[in-house]
């Protein structure tokens, strides 16, 4: 590639990066109400009586928007790198916060409408269901960073904000071991989550990687 | 001359549920208002049994819209949308093995065997969900009474249909194709094990099993193997799918039992579909007085 057309491609990148920018809150609403489709979906089904077993269709439903939206806001930074629109990062947040609203219904849907309070069953499961334990772990690791999703948290925290927030990997991994823990024999679906979310672990990975080489 | 009588209608004659669904539709375009009942189409007759629950029967939708039936897909919704190009008819069981007679049987054959009765059983899945399934069927023990198993006829093993074409789920490897099931002959001849051909009153749909499969209602479901082409009497416990599949998470017996857990998660309670609170899941699913007999002194924790 030549000076002249790495100085167009530059310029188109850039521009596209202004053009995020000014639509920003455009942008962040309609992704919003992208975000609530899912739920939109299932109550909707719901409604009209369609899932023969509802208990286990929101239980799934939710989870595997848990994941989806977890792996959105992973994907962000990659995505940002790629094509250079840095913009794409004030994205982020509101994925991630998606994240922990679906992981939130999908807990508890768990501990409401599966196990109607039975908090002696659900402590019983936490500790001797293994797919239960990772589950739960997951979600553990969530709050805090749910909590520090603020500007005034962020301000606060610091370097420590940057630390905190790289929970968000093993807490990925342990939520993607939690669904093919539990699945009775095909493994497919998980794979599926399993292989994007090592794509974008090993995009990291790599990049770092090579940085160290060069310094 | 010669008077055919009525009864002589071969059973597999009468037209299957989904042609005269269709024929029903193409009624109602052609002429609303001319639909016919279903009751006055019902293929199926069968008398009542003493062996049936008195539990509200789950809907023809539950029943035959929520599946486990591998051979077309993993998911639940599957086996209806994907069991449309499915042919139950015609069909043959052969009966072979450790008997005096061996035999292939036409369906007609099957279903002369002995008077159709209506069970309305309790079945639970291992994966914690139960329902109440009115089906229409007689005691397998008919069946192997005429091909009369010889002294080393200890087990009984059974074989689902292979057709990959009309199957897509056998098209992947989630199961050793095809699947396989399997008894020991005492629980085979219990009167609670029935050869299932129908329910709620007509021919069975093809994603619960067309046009035969085995109800074991004090077993897990996957016990009950759909589609059956082949049995087999044999001397040693014979090789079952979900036992190839995860040994140490399905055993041979899988009888229901609160007490015994699944690796991964309890069996101590179930959720009957259409309920909203889980209710405690009841040894043998409730069946005990009738078949807990059949393991007298057996450790029912080592042989799961």
């Amino acid at each position: 590639m030549d000076a002249h057309s790495q100085a167009l491609g530059g310029a188109a990148r850039s521009s596209a990066n202004e053009w995020l920018g000014r639509r920003l809150p455009w942008l962040k609403a309609a992704l919003f109400l992208v975000c609530l489709l899912p739920l939109a979906r299932a109550a909707w089904l719901l409604a009209a009586g369609e899932p023969t077993n509802p208990i286990e269709f929101i239980t799934r439903s939710t989870g595997t928007w848990t994941l989806v939206m977890l792996l959105a806001t992973l994907a962000v930074s990659p995505l940002r790198r790629a094509t250079g629109w840095g913009q794409l990062l004030r994205l982020r947040r509101l994925l991630g916060l998606f994240a922990f609203f679906y992981a939130s219904l999908h807990f508890t849907t768990y501990f409401w409408l599966d196990q109607f309070f039975d908090w002696a069953a659900i402590a019983r499961d936490i500790v001797k269901r293994p797919f239960v334990t990772l589950g739960f772990a997951a979600f553990c690791l969530m709050l805090p960073l749910a909590l520090t999703s603020t500007d005034a948290a962020m301000r606060r925290l610091k370097r420590r904000w940057g630390q905190l927030h790289a929970l968000v990997y093993p807490l990925a991994v342990l939520a993607v071991l939690h669904y093919a823990w539990l699945v009775k024999k095909d493994l497919s679906q998980p794979l599926a989550y399993g292989a994007v979310l090592f794509v974008l672990l090993a995009e990291r990975a790599l990049r770092r990687w090579l940085a160290s080489r060069r310094a | 001359m010669l008077i055919r009588h009525p009864d002589e209608i071969a059973p597999s004659e009468i037209t299957p549920r989904e042609l005269y669904l269709d024929r029903r539709r193409f009624l109602a375009l052609g002429a609303a208002g001319a639909l016919l009942s279903a009751d006055a189409l019902a293929a199926l007759t069968a008398r009542k049994s003493v062996y049936s629950t008195a539990e509200k029967a789950n809907s023809l939708k539950d029943i035959t819209g929520y599946n486990n039936f591998y051979e077309f897909g993993t998911d639940k919704a599957d086996p209806a949308a994907y069991a449309g190009a499915f042919r139950p008819r015609p069909w043959t069981v052969t009966v072979d093995g450790e008997v005096m007679r061996p035999r292939t049987f036409s369906l007609d054959e099957l279903m002369k065997l002995a008077p159709l009765e209506e069970r309305v059983y309790r079945l639970r899945c291992v994966e914690g969900w139960s329902m109440v399934i009115p089906w229409i069927g007689f005691p397998l023990s008919a069946l192997l009474k005429q091909v009369q198993p010889t002294s080393r006829g200890k087990y009984v093993a059974f074989e689902t249909v292979m057709r990959p074409n009309e199957m897509p789920g056998q098209r992947s490897r989630v199961l050793a194709w095809p699947y396989r099931e399997g008894l020991r002959i005492d629980e085979a001849m219990h009167p609670l094990a029935i050869l299932a051909v129908g329910l709620y009153g007509d021919v069975l749909p093809n994603q619960n099993g067309a046009p035969i499969r085995l109800v074991v209602p004090w077993k897990y479901g996957f016990k009950s193997i759909k589609s059956i082409v082949r049995i087999r009497l044999v001397e040693k416990p014979p090789a079952t799918s979900w036992n190839l599949a995860t040994p140490n998470e399905y055993g041979f017996y899988s009888n229901v039992n609160p007490a015994v857990d699944h690796p991964r998660w309890s069996q101590a309670r179930e959720r009957r579909i259409g309920e909203f609170f889980k209710r405690d899941t009841l040894p043998f699913n409730g069946y005990g007085s009738q078949v807990a007999q059949l393991y007298r002194g057996m450790d029912l924790k080592a042989n799961f």
